[in-house]
């Protein structure tokens, strides 16, 4: 081989080398944007957000546009950021604990939200564990139409149940016609309405999850039980219920959480008598238009929320762990 | 397994969903009442869809909420894609707790809690409200979303397809585009479908995002619904029930195929 040659291979080597190192850095820097990029838009679509409610949550009221107070903005230097500091103010918060209708208002809204949730627990268990000892065959179907209605919109769902729970609504006239009562019921406009069109729109969201974990169940465990003399029922709360209790926790968090902070279900099924912080907040919002107001009772609820959206996330992360 | 399918597991099953449907099943057919009273049957009429298509605020509001559903769901799609991949793919990487937490945080986040954070952050940057606002707002909310459908198929996808690729020699990226992607893509599918029936269903987060001009379909439903329900609204939310479930049983249908000549193949290439 001439010397031209070995030349000629090394630097094609060479270029070789040189181009895969290259294309490693590309696909680095691919590897890095596949990361910042949705990491970048929740940073500042859902983390900075809070940020400011929080500083708003310090301000207060003014008839501006928008109207609060300015806070702690390095529009007039640092001097002027520092001077701002001073001017925040917890009067917001103290503000909503002397207030009986707020305190009020964040108990009543757990209480429901924790009602609720079990209601929709009992609900939703028979529905689930019917399901998944259904046959082979039938299961992607009734799991189809258990997703189903959830592509529904939520509003004509919840605007559905007016239709029915009105006093001079469906429910009553099937009741009074069957003369199983002789006076219309009043459901609408209470906490009963509330239940229910809690239980009816976060139902699929119980079901589903307690589908998967009562599925994945081995039935011969049942059976072994049975054969030995232990009865049904003891055999479910000995066997089939522990089994399935990540699957109720994952739906009860799914159903609590978002419960808790609803608005367009006491909005509409629970009327004015009713209280809940989503209402509160929207009505702070929108009818007030106390906008600071607002950011501390949105504060407060996310304080209250934290711990079981940490548990939903730990949850969560540990059932892809297991699906690994 | 048919042996233990009891009665009381039928029941529980039938009045579950007779639970779940009747209400949908009533307002449908109460939006071809003749009667103004919606409860009251007053004989068969289409009068109301007729009354509907010339009512100029609902029409413009329809198609607003069309196009922000569209768009929202298709950026929201790629961002969601993107935030699946760093969840299956990228396990080690600095402040990857706190991005778990904010792609599943607003699955469970009070809507209002969002909407009113979202609002205040359009307002400190000096973004006016409007169609670009609810847009965003609907890309932040259903990301989340798609990454969760997208994650669950990623995380049983057979990494050995994208290696045997690589040692062939195919870059990864290109791996991805030729073997990943069309592989998740059933996953992507129903994520874009998803997040375009959460941007079209959205009341709140659109309320406190939306400005003059930008009126959704929800919102006008609901302002319509809290001065009286309407033979009309029933009309209105029957025609987008079909929408959604003609589009939920093409997608059905189309996967039901693709999976039909997915099984076929395997058997060709068995039999081969």
């Amino acid at each position: 081989m001439s010397n031209a040659a070995v030349t000629a291979a090394t630097s094609s080597r060479a270029t070789a080398a040189g181009k895969s190192a290259l294309a490693r850095l590309g696909e680095a820097f691919v590897g890095r944007l596949v990361i910042l990029i949705p990491y970048l838009w929740l940073v500042f679509f859902f983390l900075i957000p809070f940020v400011i409610v929080f500083k708003i949550s310090l301000s207060q009221t003014a008839i501006a546009i928008p109207p609060y107070t300015p806070v702690l903005g390095f529009g007039d230097g640092l001097a002027g950021f520092f001077a701002q500091l001073k001017e925040l103010s917890i009067d917001n918060y103290t503000w909503l604990t002397q207030d009986a209708l707020y305190v009020n208002a964040y108990v009543t809204s757990v209480i429901v939200a924790a009602i609720s949730t079990v209601l929709t627990l009992l609900v939703g268990y028979p529905i689930a564990y019917g399901m998944a000892r259904a046959p082979a065959m039938l299961r992607p179907t009734l799991l189809m139409l258990v997703i189903l209605p959830f592509w529904t919109s939520f509003l004509i769902r919840v605007y559905a149940w007016i239709g029915i729970l009105k006093p001079e609504g469906l429910l009553n006239q099937l009741l009074l016609a069957t003369g199983i009562i002789s006076q219309p019921l009043i459901i609408l406009n209470t906490y009963t309405a509330i239940f229910i069109g809690i239980v009816y729109s976060y139902l699929p969201f119980m079901v589903l999850p307690l589908y998967s974990s009562l599925e994945k169940m081995d039935y011969s465990l049942i059976e072994a039980a049975k054969d030995l003399g232990c009865p049904p029922t003891s055999a479910f709360w000995k066997i089939t219920f522990p089994l399935s209790l990540p699957g109720v926790i994952a739906g009860c968090l799914l159903v609590f959480i978002p419960a808790v902070g609803e608005f367009v279900i006491p909005d509409l099924l629970g009327g004015s008598q009713t209280l809940m912080i989503g209402k509160t907040l929207w009505n702070e919002f929108f009818a007030n238009r106390d906008w600071p107001v607002s950011s501390a009772v949105a504060v407060i609820l996310l304080l209250l929320l934290i711990v079981p959206i940490m548990l939903f996330q730990r949850a969560q992360a540990r059932a892809q762990e297991q699906d690994r | 397994m048919n042996a233990t399918w009891s009665r009381f597991n039928i029941t529980s099953i039938v009045l579950g969903f007779a639970f779940l449907y009747l209400p949908i099943v009533l307002l449908v057919v109460f939006s071809f009442n003749e009667s103004k009273l919606v409860t009251v049957w007053g004989g068969f009429s289409t009068k109301w869809y007729v009354s509907l298509f010339h009512n100029q605020g609902l029409m413009d509001a329809t198609w607003v909420t069309a196009r922000v559903a569209v768009i929202s769901a298709t950026v929201a799609t790629v961002l969601g894609t993107l935030a699946a991949l760093t969840l299956t793919r990228y396990t080690r990487f600095k402040g990857r707790t706190l991005f778990s937490g904010m792609v599943f945080a607003p699955l469970v986040m009070p809507e209002v809690i969002t909407g009113l954070s979202l609002l205040l952050l359009f307002v400190a940057v000096g973004l006016d409200r409007g169609f670009v606002t609810v847009t965003l707002a609907h890309i932040t909310l259903t990301m989340c979303f798609v990454a969760v459908v997208v994650q669950s198929r990623l995380i049983t996808f057979d990494r050995s397809l994208e290696e045997a690729a690589m040692d062939l020699g195919a870059p990864p990226v290109k791996t991805f585009f030729q073997i990943t992607l069309p592989v998740i893509m059933p996953a992507i599918v129903s994520g874009w479908m998803l997040a375009f029936t959460l941007s079209l269903d959205d009341l709140v987060i659109a309320s406190f995002t939306s400005g003059p001009g930008a009126t959704t379909l929800p919102m006008k439903i609901y302002s319509q619904v809290r001065l009286g329900v309407t033979p009309e609204i029933n009309a209105a939310c029957t025609i987008l029930i079909a929408v959604v479930a003609v589009g939920v049983i093409i997608a059905s249908l189309a996967n039901k195929r693709r999976e039909v000549q997915r099984q076929r193949d395997e058997q060709a290439a068995q039999r081969g």
